[in-house]
C-alpha cells in the first residue's frame, strides 16, 4: 500500500488493524486510538480520499490502496489550510481527537462536493451541498471531542470550506 | 505609579502573604502586556500535524505489549486460575497473576500523605480476593498487542463468589456513613434549619438524583514503562506526575528519586488521569519480564478499571419569606463509594457559598458498594450539587411567582454565608445582569409550555455556576536566567489541553519583563520542582504563586550581583522589579540594568532561582470562588421528547482572564460536558452484578457536534486581589450550573420537572 505518498511493504498479522499497522508497525502515531471499536472517530484516515475508521479496517484488506494520515495532510508549502484554521479557531484543546477530525473533515468536504446528502440536507437531489454549520455539525458527529472544542472545530471547517465544498480537499 | 519611558511600571516581588492587603503586581493591567492577550497555543502546530507523542506512542527495543484479564464477579475469591493455554499461546512472554506478581505495598491513598496519589488503596494483584466486577486478575505480556489480547482470552478462572452490595438501594438500606470533603468537614450547620424550613412562608423540599459519570477522555489511559536496574521510568498520561512518582516508589519500596514519570501531554483528563492499577501492573510485569512494557487500556478497560464520578441522591429544601429571602437551605444526601476509595461526591460545595440564608443544614454521607473506586471528575460536587440546588431555587421561584434571577439576586451574600469570611472580588450580581441583558432574558415567557414552534416547545432557563478557588501547598518553580536574556521556568505541572503552557508563558513573560519567545516553560515531568496537581482548577494560581516566589528569589540574587557602579546599587529586593528584560527601581524605572548586563559584569552564564510558593493562607482567610451565570434556551419535541440545546450563554466571574482564547475553550469544554450531564450521560452499573453495562463510547453518550450549539461567553475580568495575577480557576466551573440551566429551561418549555439525570426523552413523554 501507499501511505502518505510513500510505498510501504509490511508483513502483518491478519488480525492487525490498519490503525495498528500505522501506529505500531509504521510508527505513524499521529493517527489516534480512542476506542478501537468504531465509536469515536479518532482513528479516521483517508483511503483513496474517502474517510474511514482505521480501527475497523483490517490492514491486509488495504493492500494496494492509497492511505493518507494526518502526517500526510500538509503540502509542500506547509500545513494544510484546515490545519492552520484549527489553530486559528482553537479547534482543539488536548489535541487527541484532532488528527481524526482533520482527516474526517477533508473526506467530508469531498463528500459534500460530490453532492452526497446528509440527515439535515434539505434538497436531496442537489448536485452540491453547501456546508453550512448544521451540515458540518451533522457530518462531523462521528468524531467525538471530549475537551469540548466543537465550536472551534466547526468554525475552522466552515472557514476552510466556505469558499466551496471540497475545493481544497 | 511610576512608569518607564514606555509607560510601564516594573513588576516588583509578589506579596509574601496572598491573604494580605497587597495584591500581586500582575493584577494591575498597567504592568502587564501579555496577560489578557489571546495567544494561540504554543503546541498548536505540533498537535495539528500529529507530532505530539502521547503515553502509548513511545516505543523501545524489546518492548512487550500488555493485555488485562478482569474479574466477572463483584466479590469473592479466585479458586481456580488456569493460565497454561495463555502461557503457551504464540508470542506470550509472561502471564502475571497474584501467584507470581512481585510483592508490593498497597497504593498510598490520596490525602494520606501530601504526595500520595492513589484513588484506590487496595493492594494490586497480591491475593486471591476480588473487590469489584472488572478488577484485573491477570496481565499478559506478549510480543504484539494482538498476541497479548488473544492470550488474555485463554485464561480460565473459577470463583467462590461472596455476597456483594451492588445496588444503590441496598447500599442505602445498609446505612449511610458520615464522611469528609477532602479532609474537611462533610457536614456544615448554622442555626436550626429544619425548624426554619417548617416556619417559612414558602418552601420547596425535593430529592434529586444523578448517575455515575465517566470522564471519557478520548485518549484511553496508557503507560510505557521501563526499568533500568531499580530505576523506574514511565511515560504516563497523568494529572499528577509528582504524586504518582512518589506513590509508585512507595508501592515498589524504592527511593522516591528512582521513579521518573514523564507526561508532558495528555489526551484529556478531567480528573480521571491519576494513579490507577494499570501503571502498577505494567511496572510489576515489566520488572518480572525484564523488558519494557506498553500498557494501553482498551476503552472497556477504562470503564472497568478507572474510577468514575459517583452517583448521588440529594435532598434540597429551601424555606423563604414571602418576599423571597432564604430562611433555610438544607442540602443533604449521599453518594456512592467503595471501601477502598471512601471518597464522597461533595455536592454541598455550591450551597456553602452561593447564597445567604438565616440557617443552613448541609451534609454529605456515603453509601458503600462493592464497586470500582469512584473518583473526582470535572467539578467534583459542584457539577451535580449545583444541579440539585439550582433546580430547587427555580422551583422556589415558581412557587413565589418571582423571576428566578431576581430571587437569586435577593439572596446575594455579603460574606461567606456560614462562617462569615470576607468575600474576595465576588461579582456574580454583575455577571447576572450582564448575562440577562445579552441573552435577552426579558423575552422569556415565565409560563411553562407557552412558547411553541410547530412540534417544538421552547423554553429558557438559568442557573448559577460556582467553583472554589483552590491552591494546594507545595508548588515550586525554578527559574534559570541565561546571559542572553532567555529564561527557562520549570514546574512539575501539567497541560492536558487547558493551555497551561501557553498561559503560563504569558504570565512569566510579564513577571520577568520578557517577551514570550524568550521564555521556555517546562512541565509534565516528576523530576521538575514541586507538587502541583492538575486538579481543582488550581494550576494557574499554583504555578503563578510558585513562579512569583522564585521571581522574588531571583531579584534578590540579581541585586547581590550588581556592584556599586550599577544604577541599581544600594537598592533592596523590595525596591526593585522586572522591566524590559532587566531590573529597575520601583520608584524610578530609569534606574534600570538589563539581565544580560548584570550577568555579564558578574561573569555568570546563568542564574538559577528556585522557591516554593507561599502557603495558601488566602484560602482560609477569604471566601474565594469563581462564579458564573448560565443561560440556556432549549427546544423540546412534543412528539418524541427530544431536547435540543439551541442557545447557551456563560456569563463568568473568575477574576482576571489570562488568555481569552484558551479560557473560552475551557469554559466551553465545561459547558459541553454539562450538556452531556444534563441530557445523555449515565454510566449504568448492573444492580445484580455490579458490572458496568455500557462500557463503550457507543453506549455511554457524550455530546457530539450536532448536540452542541454555538456557546456564547462573556466575563467580568475583575482581578481577585488575593489570587496570583488576580486569576481564579476556570477549568471546571463550566460544567457547574449547566445541568440546572438546561433542566430549568426544559421545565419552562414543557412544565415537566425532571429531578433525575439525565433528562432522556422517556422522562418527558
Ligand atoms: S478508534 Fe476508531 S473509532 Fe474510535
Ligand atoms: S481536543 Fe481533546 S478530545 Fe478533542
Amino acid at each position: 500500500m501507499r501511505v502518505n505518498g510513500a510505498e510501504v511493504e509490511a508483513a502483518v498479522d491478519p488480525r492487525t488493524s490498519l490503525l495498528d499497522l500505522l501506529r505500531e508497525t509504521l510508527g505513524l502515531s499521529g493517527t489516534k486510538k480512542g476506542c478501537d471499536q468504531g465509536a469515536c472517530g479518532a482513528c479516521t484516515v483517508l483511503a483513496d480520499g474517502e474517510r474511514i475508521l482505521s480501527c475497523l479496517a483490517l490492514a491486509v484488506q488495504y493492500a494496494g490502496r492509497e492511505i493518507t494520515t494526518v502526517e500526510g495532510l500538509a503540502g509542500p508549502d506547509g500545513p494544510h489550510p484546515l490545519q492552520r484554521a484549527f489553530i486559528d479557531h482553537d479547534g482543539f484543546q488536548c489535541g487527541y481527537c484532532t488528527p481524526g477530525h482533520l482527516c474526517s473533515a477533508v473526506g467530508m468536504a469531498a463528500e459534500a462536493a460530490r453532492g452526497v446528502p446528509s440527515y439535515v440536507t434539505a434538497d436531496l437531489t442537489a448536485d452540491r451541498v453547501v456546508l453550512d454549520r448544521d451540515e458540518i455539525r451533522e457530518r462531523m458527529s462521528g468524531n467525538l471531542c471530549r475537551c469540548g472544542a466543537h465550536n472551534g472545530i466547526v468554525a475552522a471547517i466552515a472557514a476552510t470550506y466556505a469558499a466551496g465544498p471540497g475545493e481544497r480537499a | 505609579m511610576t512608569t518607564s519611558a514606555h509607560g510601564r511600571a516594573p513588576v516588583g516581588p509578589a506579596p509574601e502573604n496572598w491573604a494580605g492587603p497587597v495584591p500581586d503586581p500582575l493584577t494591575d493591567p498597567a504592568r502587564t502586556r501579555r496577560i489578557g492577550e489571546p495567544m494561540p497555543r504554543l503546541e498548536g502546530l505540533a498537535k495539528v500535524t500529529g507530532r505530539i507523542k502521547f503515553a502509548a506512542e513511545h516505543a523501545y527495543p524489546g518492548m512487550l505489549y500488555a493485555a488485562l484479564a478482569c474479574s466477572t464477579i463483584p466479590k469473592g475469591r479466585i479458586t481456580a486460575l488456569d493460565v497454561a493455554d495463555a502461557e503457551r499461546a504464540p508470542g506470550v512472554v509472561l502471564v502475571m497473576t497474584h501467584r507470581n506478581a512481585p510483592r508490593m505495598n498497597p497504593m498510598p491513598g490520596f490525602g494520606s500523605d501530601p504526595k500520595a496519589g492513589g484513588f484506590d488503596t487496595l493492594p494490586v494483584l497480591q491475593d486471591d480476593r476480588v473487590h469489584w466486577n472488572g478488577q484485573p486478575i491477570a496481565v499478559v505480556l506478549a510480543e504484539t498487542q494482538e498476541q497479548a489480547d488473544h492470550a488474555a482470552t485463554l485464561i480460565r478462572v473459577g470463583y467462590a463468589p461472596e455476597p456483594a452490595v451492588t445496588s444503590w438501594e441496598e447500599a442505602v438500606a445498609n446505612g449511610t456513613a458520615p464522611t469528609t470533603i477532602y479532609g474537611g468537614p462533610g457536614r456544615r450547620e448554622l442555626g436550626d434549619a429544619e425548624a426554619a424550613l417548617r416556619a417559612a412562608d414558602v418552601s420547596v423540599d425535593e430529592v434529586y438524583r444523578t448517575p455515575y459519570h465517566n470522564h471519557a477522555a478520548i485518549e484511553p489511559h496508557a503507560a510505557t514503562v521501563l526499568w533500568d536496574g531499580d530505576e523506574l521510568f514511565v511515560h504516563d498520561t497523568t494529572q499528577m506526575v509528582a504524586h504518582s512518582a512518589w506513590s509508585l516508589a512507595k508501592i515498589f519500596g524504592i527511593p522516591e528519586e528512582r521513579v521518573h514519570i514523564s507526561a508532558p501531554y495528555l489526551g484529556g483528563g478531567f480528573g480521571g488521569k491519576g494513579l490507577w492499577w494499570y501503571q502498577v501492573l505494567a511496572a510489576a510485569a515489566s520488572r518480572l519480564a525484564g523488558r519494557p512494557v506498553r500498557i494501553a487500556l482498551t476503552r472497556e478497560n477504562v470503564f472497568r478499571t478507572v474510577g468514575s464520578r459517583a452517583r448521588t441522591e440529594q435532598r434540597v429544601a429551601i424555606g423563604a419569606t414571602a418576599d423571597g429571602r432564604f430562611e433555610a437551605i438544607i442540602h443533604t444526601g449521599a453518594s456512592a463509594t467503595s471501601r477502598s476509595a471512601d471518597l464522597s461526591e461533595p455536592f454541598i460545595l455550591p450551597a456553602q457559598c452561593t447564597y445567604a440564608a438565616r440557617t443552613f443544614k448541609l451534609g454529605v454521607e456515603v453509601a458503600y458498594l462493592d464497586m470500582m473506586a469512584n473518583t473526582s471528575m470535572r467539578a467534583p460536587g459542584g457539577a451535580v450539587g449545583s444541579f440539585a440546588l439550582e433546580c430547587a431555587i427555580d422551583e422556589l421561584a415558581v412557587k413565589l411567582g418571582m423571576d428566578p434571577i431576581e430571587l437569586r439576586l435577593r439572596n446575594e451574600p455579603r460574606q461567606e454565608p456560614i462562617d462569615g469570611r470576607p468575600l474576595s472580588a465576588r461579582n456574580l450580581v454583575r455577571a447576572w445582569r450582564a448575562g440577562a441583558e445579552r441573552f435577552g432574558w426579558d423575552r422569556r415567557n415565565p409560563t411553562p409550555g407557552a412558547v411553541r414552534d410547530g412540534e417544538w416547545l421552547i423554553g429558557m432557563g438559568c442557573a448559577a455556576a460556582t467553583h472554589p478557588y483552590v491552591r494546594s501547598p507545595g508548588a515550586a518553580a525554578r527559574i534559570t536566567l541565561h546571559r542572553d536574556g532567555r529564561a527557562e521556568v520549570e514546574v512539575a505541572a501539567h497541560d492536558m489541553g487547558m493551555g497551561t503552557a501557553t498561559a503560563q508563558t504569558q504570565v512569566i513573560a510579564d513577571r520577568l519583563g520578557l517577551e514570550p519567545h524568550q521564555v521556555t516553560f517546562r512541565f509534565g515531568d516528576s523530576r521538575l520542582p514541586g507538587l502541583v496537581m492538575a486538579g481543582g482548577s488550581q494550576q494557574t494560581a499554583a504555578i503563578g504563586a510558585a513562579v512569583a516566589a522564585a521571581h522574588r528569589e531571583l531579584l534578590a540574587q540579581l541585586l547581590k550581583l550588581v556592584g556599586d557602579g550599577s544604577p541599581l546599587g544600594g537598592l533592596e529586593p523590595d525596591q526593585v522589579g522586572s522591566l524590559d528584560g532587566g531590573v529597575a527601581a520601583l520608584d524610578d524605572p530609569s534606574r534600570h540594568e538589563s539581565y544580560a548586563d548584570i550577568l555579564d559584569r558578574a561573569g555568570r552564564d546563568r542564574l538559577v532561582a528556585e522557591a516554593v510558593a507561599q502557603p495558601p493562607e488566602e484560602l482560609t482567610a477569604r471566601s474565594m470562588h469563581s462564579f458564573g451565570a448560565m443561560f440556556c434556551e432549549v427546544r423540546v419535541s412534543s412528539v418524541t421528547g427530544e431536547v435540543r440545546v439551541t442557545r447557551f450563554l456563560g456569563s463568568m466571574d473568575c477574576g482576571r482572564i489570562v488568555n481569552p482564547r484558551t479560557a473560552a475553550s475551557q469554559f466551553r469544554g465545561g459547558i459541553i460536558m454539562g450538556i452531556g450531564l444534563a441530557l445523555t450521560e449515565e454510566l449504568v452499573l448492573d444492580d445484580r452484578t455490579g458490572r458496568v453495562v455500557n462500557a463503550s463510547l457507543a453506549d455511554y453518550h457524550i455530546p457530539v457536534h450536532l448536540d452542541v450549539p454555538e456557546i456564547d461567553l462573556i466575563w467580568t475580568d475583575i482581578p481577585d486581589p488575593h489570587a496570583p495575577m488576580g486569576a481564579r480557576g476556570i477549568g471546571e466551573i463550566g460544567i457547574t450550573g449547566t445541568g440546572a440551566a438546561i433542566a430549568n429551561a426544559v421545565y419552562n418549555a414543557t412544565g415537566r420537572r425532571v429531578r433525575d439525570l439525565p433528562i432522556t426523552p422517556d422522562k418527558l413523554l
